[in-house]
């Protein structure tokens, strides 16, 4: 801190009953709270809601996937379904999920502050979501959208007459909600650290919100700016990608990508955090490479901004370009493989025990490592033009975003479910869908790999009859999925209401989020924290941890 | 309650720290406003190197005495800003309300001038669309960008007054503690408005007449 303060407020905490759940218990005052826990509960269940939006829409096209021949819905309302599903998903569910939820909730919680940087633009960023929201649903009640999530050029500028415009203003509207959270995030970091809290002391989920917050306010007005031209060519007709007035419709797929390949990483990262923090607390064992994992995240995010040309790889573009951009591509693979290193190694020699997140955990690597090692394959020139716009593609960035991305966040869900909630749900049942979740996503994803190779491309209504078995293996998987989708729903509600008391931290965790009472009182911390150690001092250095040992060595706050 | 103690807000402790975070948050948002105008640019990159003389042709046309003036008033209104800001900083509220009305002043006559423009760029059919000026190939394109760079701009800057026009209303209510973060983190935007317009004035209007 500066010399230069001019005005100290006593830090004597202000006497508190109760805790951030009771502190005010109508809508209204949820609905104006900038307590950051609040703000989290509020983007959890708008989430949520898109979710099943999104899904919806997705169940009635693996229906209709059962049969090569269209049957029960027209090619137009097919291709509304696919872009609806793809929309709502990235904007509404991915993006927000797990950074807004739990990165919300968490992040001052970890770096001991009372709140984030800006609490009202906090509160600000929610609406805007909502209202991006809004936008796009009324989109899809006013008659749908069919240029896919991509919104490519020359089709919905000129050419599709389905509500492009609404759907563009929702995703812009949504993008600035993404830019407040990112530099609310960054600040949060940079100037609330508690005392002690050097920056080789960040828990590695903080560190991931920071990498993935620079992507947010670097990449985002990129494609708030493209989707503004894709407004003004549309709507008020000035020619920007438009061929006939040599503009170039090439420009529009790079400066897309430019957003949506960094995009990847905005929903991978926080994922990448989550996973740490649950391997380590489960195996009962530090972090391996602590500064590794670091840079890793740090280079993921950097060199993901120089990799968006392996998307346009058969557009016509320069091959040098492409040349260059498939180098990158695989660079860019290194850091990720570092942390499947790192992770797998602290596992090694570990005191594991398998509760519920940690093998939400466990499968997310499995399913993050087969998705990014296919994701070398679209790297790669050659193969990509074999598998370009298949269901190949599909299955590959489903592996990372649900197998990866969605993983995580389930694995969030029942790590800090205890801590946001005070009540502990049902193991069993947890375990239960975890398992069913990991089969359910092979069962459908795994096939679309086959699928792809053998040449059925994606955003088709009907395909040839030779593809129907894997089809059918894939809806019969998704409703496997949906399954386990919904069971978590029950349970962790049913726990709300009768679940056991969670105590302070029931998984003899070392960070300082669980150094406070769950759930947490409104201000977070009655004394604000000190801190003493690295993040991770689940055993002694030089020594493994007791076998069937739950009791940390030293948490954050403890002189070692 | 004093003057200092009003300007604080929930989570910080101290005003100079609160203020550090201020200007802080503020420089990673004008981070990202510069990505936003940057996708324009690359735009305007692209299309004038694959149309140069159509590019040259149309940047012909703009009004650069409008462009000029304007150019002037938008740098003098942000020399107001800066008195506006030291000012606060130091504590004395005359000048420092005197320097955001005459932000907002300057900020009213740029609009104005911008509208009389726009006037006359419509009357001279150089709206993209049928019955465009100029035959030229990427004369269009360059016009597409003309009106959108100048347009987002000119809602920035609107933007930008509706904020100062709070700061100076709640100023003279002395409503508006001049410690507050407020004033500067609101100069740091409206230098970031003034700086896009000198990048967008050479591309827009000196570009053909050298
Ligand atoms: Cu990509």
């Amino acid at each position: 801190m500066s010399g230069a303060t001019i005005l100290v407020r006593p830090l004597t905490p202000v006497p508190e009953s109760g805790n951030y759940l009771t502190a005010g218990r109508t809508i209204w005052s949820w609905l104006t709270s900038t307590d950051h826990k609040r703000i989290a509960i509020l983007y959890a269940i708008s989430i949520t809601v898109f979710f099943f939006i999104g899904a919806a829409a997705i169940a009635v096209i693996r229906f209709e996937l059962l049969t090569p021949t269209g049957q029960y819905i027209s090619d137009d309302t097919y291709n509304k379904l696919f872009t609806l599903h793809g929309v709502v998903m990235v904007w509404f569910f991915l993006i927000p999920s797990i950074p807004n939820t739990f990165g919300n909730f968490l992040l001052p919680l970890m770096i001991g502050a009372p709140d984030v940087a800006f609490p009202r633009l906090n509160l600000f960023s929610w609406y805007l979501n909502i209202a991006g929201g809004l936008f796009t649903l009324y989109a899809v009640i006013a008659g749908g959208v069919d240029t896919g999530w991509t919104f490519y050029t020359p089709f919905s500028t000129m050419f599709s007459n389905s509500h492009v415009l609404a759907a563009a203003a929702g995703v812009f509207v949504a993008g600035f909600s993404s830019i407040a959270t990112g530099v609310n995030f960054i600040a949060t970091i940079h100037m609330l650290r508690t005392e002690g809290m050097s920056w080789m002391r960040l828990p590695l989920f903080v560190w991931s919100l920071y990498a993935t917050s620079l992507v947010l306010i670097l990449a985002t007005p990129v494609l708030a700016v493209t989707l503004l031209l894709i407004v003004a060519e549309r709507w008020l007709g000035l020619p920007i990608f438009d061929p006939a007035h040599g503009g170039d419709p090439l420009l529009f797929q790079h400066l897309f990508w430019f957003y949506s390949h960094p995009a990847v990483y905005i929903m991978i990262l926080p994922a990448m955090g989550v996973v740490t923090e649950v391997i380590t607390c489960f195996a009962r064992r530090r972090v391996f490479g602590y500064d590794f994992m670091v840079y890793a995240l740090v280079a993921i995010a950097g060199i993901g901004f120089f990799v968006w040309g392996h998307h346009m790889f058969v557009s016509g573009q320069s091959p040098y370009a492409s040349l260059v951009f498939s180098f990158l591509s695989f660079v860019v693979a290194v850091p990720s493989a570092i942390k499947v290193f790192n992770w797998t190694a602290t596992l090694y020699r570990g005191s594991v025990s398998f509760e519920a997140p940690m093998l939400y955990a466990l499968g997310f690597i499995g399913l993050f490592a087969i998705g990014g090692s296919t994701g070398l394959f679209l790297a790669s020139i050659p193969v990509d033009i074999q598998v370009h716009d298949t269901y190949f593609v599909i299955a590959h960035f489903h592996y990372i975003m649900v197998g990866g991305s969605v993983s995580a966040f389930f694995a969030a869900l029942h790590y800090w479910w205890p801590k946001i909630t005070g009540k502990l749900y049902d193991e069993a049942w947890a375990r239960f869908a975890a398992i069913l979740m990991f089969f359910g996503f092979n069962f459908t994803f795994f096939p679309q790999f086959v699928l792809g190779y053998l040449g059925n491309p994606r955003r088709y209504h009907v395909y040839p009859p030779q593809f129907q078995v894997f089809h059918v293996m894939s809806s019969t998987g998704a409703s496997v999925l949906a399954a386990a989708y919904l069971l978590p729903p029950i349970y962790l509600i049913w726990s709300m209401r009768w679940g056991r008391a969670a105590g302070d931290n029931p998984w003899g965790a070392t960070g300082l989020e669980w150094r406070t009472s769950s759930p947490p009182p409104l201000h977070n911390f009655l004394n604000p924290p000190k801190v003493e150690q690295q993040p991770y001092a689940y055993h002694p250095e030089g020594r493994g941890p007791v076998p069937g040992s739950r009791t940390p060595y030293r948490t954050q706050d403890q002189p070692s | 309650m004093s003057e200092a103690a009003g300007a604080l807000r929930e989570p910080w402790h101290s005003l100079s720290r609160q203020r550090e975070a201020a200007a802080f948050g503020i420089w990673l948002f004008l981070a990202s406003e510069l990505l936003f105008f940057g996708g324009m640019l690359l735009c305007y990159a692209v299309c004038r190197y694959s149309h140069p003389q159509g590019f040259l042709e149309a940047a012909r046309q703009t009004n650069i005495v409008f462009g000029t003036v304007n150019t002037l008033t938008l740098l003098t209104s942000s020399f107001c800003m800066a008195i506006a800001s030291e000012s606060g900083k130091s504590g004395l509220r005359r000048l420092a309300i005197g320097g955001l009305a005459g932000t907002l002043m300057l900020g009213f006559v740029f609009l104005v001038i911008k509208g009389l423009e726009y006037r006359d760029d419509i009357s001279q059919h150089l709206v993209p669309g049928a019955g465009f000026a100029l035959p030229q190939l990427g004369a269009q394109l360059f016009f597409s960008l003309y009106w959108m760079m100048t347009g987002v701009h000119a809602l920035h800057l609107t933007v930008g007054m509706i904020i100062i026009a709070r700061l100076v209303l709640v100023g003279i209510r002395r409503e508006l503690p001049l410690t507050s973060p407020e004033i500067q983190v609101t100069a740091l935007y409206w230098h970031l408005v003034d700086i896009i317009w000198i990048i967008l004035y050479p591309l827009l209007y000196l570009g053909g007449r050298a």
